[in-house]
């Protein structure tokens, strides 16, 4: 019983964390129709920041405040200067962003090293909580926490307010958007800001227990991506229900059948593909 | 004699000609150049014709590698058995995967190729007592043919390679010159026009898909006796992406192009890696570059000369 | 039996009912014109008709043949073809390129893969025929792009009469045209042989008057009136729909 509980929790928490990078990417998508595949790279360089941040400073807030600002200039230098040149063309956008994917891995390989680490937690959720035999760490808690906060800001954000509005009618017709006064390129820019800004939070909020490390990135855009394929594209619903099965799935995958952990994330995205190839809360 | 023919003619004669100057280490980097050549020019009829931009082609590559090279090692080192079972495992991969594949469309479709590519490196990796994961597979022999030459000797095997490139280039220009190609470009412009124009679209993109898959795993097959060893690398993604790049920078939709495309990459990468280690860092500047600079690829820019030296 | 038969169609979607209960039954050889306010739901009766939706009630007959259920391109191969309001060319191709791929959709070599379409004499010739007979041969070598919209509109119109079909959907083809333009494509459609059945979606309703031997008015997704050109002119809710409501959404 202990098992189950602990190993659920461990997967909500990081299912809270792929949902952090699977609402970015969708968010993304659903305005600019693009497939940011640097996403990885806003992951990990949120996490190498936040790791040398901390060196400097000590302070786990201040890290966090760096290392996603960071990452949000970064989003806005390659959404404003190079994505932005060529709008609406799928393919050269996917590809730009696969560049500096790999342009930032072998830089942070460069520049930190091959030896994965850890960073250190804050120290007021450095503890464990003790609820009958489970033996809980609190900072996995404080994640579900953020999970949950960003989750309801962003409904909240989406539903609303007029910048909720005016994205979703960007995404309808940005023609008929900008026409009723929508700043489009500047949306576009704020919201991939904002995508990249996710990315970077999981990078320093995932920094203590996942770890950072090369390959961190392609393997977080990976499963990003399962969540977004069984979530659907586009959607916030689709990214939190879909970074938490995948999330759940991981996690018991690994803890009970470590030799086919990767099996029990791909075979729902497999059934998903077949049945609903859109996801289960995508678009058309 | 069209001057496509007089220059594919001259192309082929120094082709022919070449291991005759060159060294045996340059040889060897020649034949891989040909090897992803074929690799390259497989996604070429998925990207540049059928309008299909896959992440996850080497999937095709490197189940054909494995499968060489697991018959080869563990059942019998019979060309007869092994070569035609590495391209059958790619044609049976990819008809599999392009079921799932081709319900998308655009960016859904990259992120699922992407997904299933990553699926068959996550079971190379896995499966270690059968592929031996991480690892690899070493030690591939090269092929025994009842010919008066030795294959594990570098110039027979150039040779051998030489000629499976010729013919591919051969079927795949047939194939896109064909009415089955033809179409295939029709609906990279226009998959709504083609279906009203009495195209059963989907039929037409699963054979390119298929067909892909199989001279993908033409490629495998050449790189596993070629390097003698395979491991789960050339079934991820960053290998996918390198076949991307070589299609792209070559220029899509040429096919001589990509292939072209192969050598540079190649080439660099053999160049660049004896001097430093960063070459995934220059193979995301040059993705960069390319995309920004020169989207038609170097055919395209070639042609573009031509073009304004003509006026 | 009639050529095209529309029996109860409705479709809805995302709470919208963009198509109630129509019924319409075309004759082989006829013309008929479907006219109605923007919104009425005119493209989406097309759009059922050639299958890029389902109808989410009602069944749709080619000769009498059910077809509700067949994909897009195996109506077409039934004989049906449609030209669109949004021209929907291949930009890139050359106008030849884009007629050999029209002749060739209905052509049994259309999936050969090991020879090259050049030996199929057949296919070129019957494109250079149609180019010709529809006074676009000297465009053959254009890039679709390079044309003028009204010269992409009647090659939208050849496309869709490569295979020869004997159910022709034409909506909105004068959309965007001159004055002088629009009389090219008129007269184009007047010169269509009476082996096919054409249903014209029109704007302008001198032009499809011209046209056609009957009409039928659609608004708000039902059919509101049905016949003869002198009826409908005569129709008074007709007149009043024309008249009241110019820019309905």
């Amino acid at each position: 019983m202990t098992f189950w509980i602990t190993q659920a929790l461990n997967g909500i928490s990081f299912g809270m964390l792929l949902f952090l990078l699977a609402a970015g990417l969708s968010l993304i998508y659903g305005l600019m129709r693009m497939l940011n595949l640097a996403h990885g790279s806003y992951y990990i360089l949120g996490g190498y920041v936040g790791l040398a941040a901390i060196h400097v400073t000590g302070s786990f807030v201040l890290a966090a405040l760096a290392a996603t600002a960071t990452v949000t200039v970064v989003g806005i230098v390659m959404e404003r200067f190079f994505l932005r040149r060529f709008p609406e063309q799928e393919l050269p956008q996917a590809l730009l962003t696969f560049g500096f994917l790999l342009i930032f891995a072998d830089l942070s390989l460069w520049l930190w090293g091959g030896t994965p680490q850890t960073l250190p937690k804050p120290e007021i959720f450095e503890r464990s909580i003790r609820i009958g035999t489970i033996v809980f760490p609190t900072y996995r808690l404080f994640v579900i926490g953020i999970g949950l906060v960003v989750g309801l800001g962003l409904w909240w954000l989406q539903e609303g307010t007029r910048l909720g509005a005016k994205i979703r009618a960007g995404v309808d017709d940005a023609e008929m958007a900008r026409g009723t006064g929508v700043n489009v390129g500047l949306l576009s820019t704020a919201v991939f800001a904002f995508g990249a800004f996710l990315a970077g939070l999981g990078g320093i909020i995932g920094g203590p227990f996942v770890g950072v490390y090369p390959g961190a990135d392609f393997e977080i855009l990976e499963m990003a991506l399962v969540v977004v394929i069984i979530g659907g594209l586009g959607s916030l619903k689709g990214a939190f229900v879909g970074g938490l099965l995948v999330g759940l799935l991981d996690n018991f995958g690994k803890a009970l059948f470590p030799e086919l952990a990767l099996f029990t994330v791909f075979a729902p995205m497999a059934v998903i593909l077949a049945v609903r190839p859109t996801g289960l809360f995508g678009a058309r | 004699m069209s001057a496509r023919v007089a220059s594919g003619a001259v192309a082929l004669a120094v082709l022919i000609g070449l291991p005759a100057v060159l060294s045996s280490y340059q040889l060897s980097l020649l034949t891989k150049m040909l090897i992803f050549g074929i690799f390259a020019m497989s996604l070429d009829l998925l990207l540049g014709y059928a309008g299909l931009p896959s992440l996850g082609h080497a999937a095709y590559f490197g189940v054909a590698a494995y499968t060489v090279g697991l018959l080869a090692l563990k059942v019998a080192n019979n060309f007869w058995i092994d070569f035609p079972a590495g391209l059958l495992m790619a044609a049976g991969v990819s008809a599999l995967f392009g079921l799932f594949a081709l319900r998308t469309r655009g960016s859904y479709f990259l992120m699922i190729t992407l997904a299933l590519g990553q699926v068959l490196w996550g079971i190379a990796f896995g499966w270690r007592s059968l592929t031996g994961g991480d690892d690899g597979l070493p030690s591939v022999p090269r092929p025994r043919l009842p010919l008066p030459w030795s294959l594990t000797e570098g110039i027979p095997f150039y040779y051998f390679v030489l000629l499976c490139f010729a013919l591919a280039l051969g079927l795949l220009a047939l194939i896109v010159r064909s009415p089955f190609g033809r179409a295939l470009v029709g609906i990279r412009e226009s998959e709504r026009r083609m279906e009203v124009l009495g195209y059963d679209v989907w039929r037409y993109k699963y054979v390119a898909f298929i067909l892909a898959g199989l001279f993908a795993g033409l490629a495998g097959n050449l790189f596993v006796y070629f390097n003698g060893f395979v491991s789960p690398s050339y079934l991820n993604i960053l290998f996918s992406a390198s076949a991307l790049l070589m299609v792209i920078l070559g220029g899509a939709g040429t096919l001589v192009g990509p292939a072209i495309g192969a050598a540079v990459i190649v080439g660099l990468e053999n160049f660049i890696s004896a001097y430093m280690e960063r070459w995934v860092l220059v193979l995301g500047v040059i993705y960069v570059l390319v995309t920004l600079f020169a989207p038609s690829g170097l055919v395209g820019l070639v042609r573009q000369r031509l073009g304004s030296a003509r006026t | 039996m009639t050529a095209l038969e529309i029996d109860a169609l409705s479709h809805h979607f995302g709470g919208l009912t963009a198509l109630s209960n129509v019924s319409l039954a075309v004759a082989p050889g006829e013309r008929l014109a479907i006219i109605g306010p923007n919104g009425a739901g005119k493209t989406t009766l097309f759009n059922l008709i050639t299958g890029i939706f389902r109808p989410s009630a009602g069944r749709i007959r080619l000769f009498g043949r059910d077809v509700t259920r067949l994909p897009t391109h195996r109506r077409v191969q039934l004989g049906l073809a449609r030209t669109f309001q949004i021209t929907t060319l291949f930009p890139r191709l050359t106008v030849l390129e884009s007629v050999l791929l029209a002749v060739q959709g209905l052509d049994p070599v259309r999936f050969t893969v090991h020879r090259r379409r050049e030996t199929y004499g057949h296919l070129r010739e019957r494109a250079e025929a149609l180019l010709a007979d529809w006074g676009l041969a000297d465009r053959a070598g254009q890039v679709t792009r390079q044309l003028s919209y009204g010269e992409q509109r009647q090659v939208e119109l050849v496309l869709a009469l490569a295979g020869a079909p004997k159910v022709l959907l034409l909506d909105e083809p004068t959309a965007g045209l001159s004055p002088a333009e629009t009389a090219s494509v008129a007269e184009m459609i007047r010169r269509f042989s009476r082996d096919t059945t054409i249903l014209l979606i029109e704007h302008d309703m001198d032009v499809a008057l011209d046209l056609v031997d009957r009409v039928a008015v659609l608004f708000q997704g039902r059919v509101l009136a049905e016949g003869s050109k002198d009826t409908i002119r005569n129709d008074r809710e007709v007149a009043a729909i024309y008249l009241g409501t110019d820019d309905d959404a």
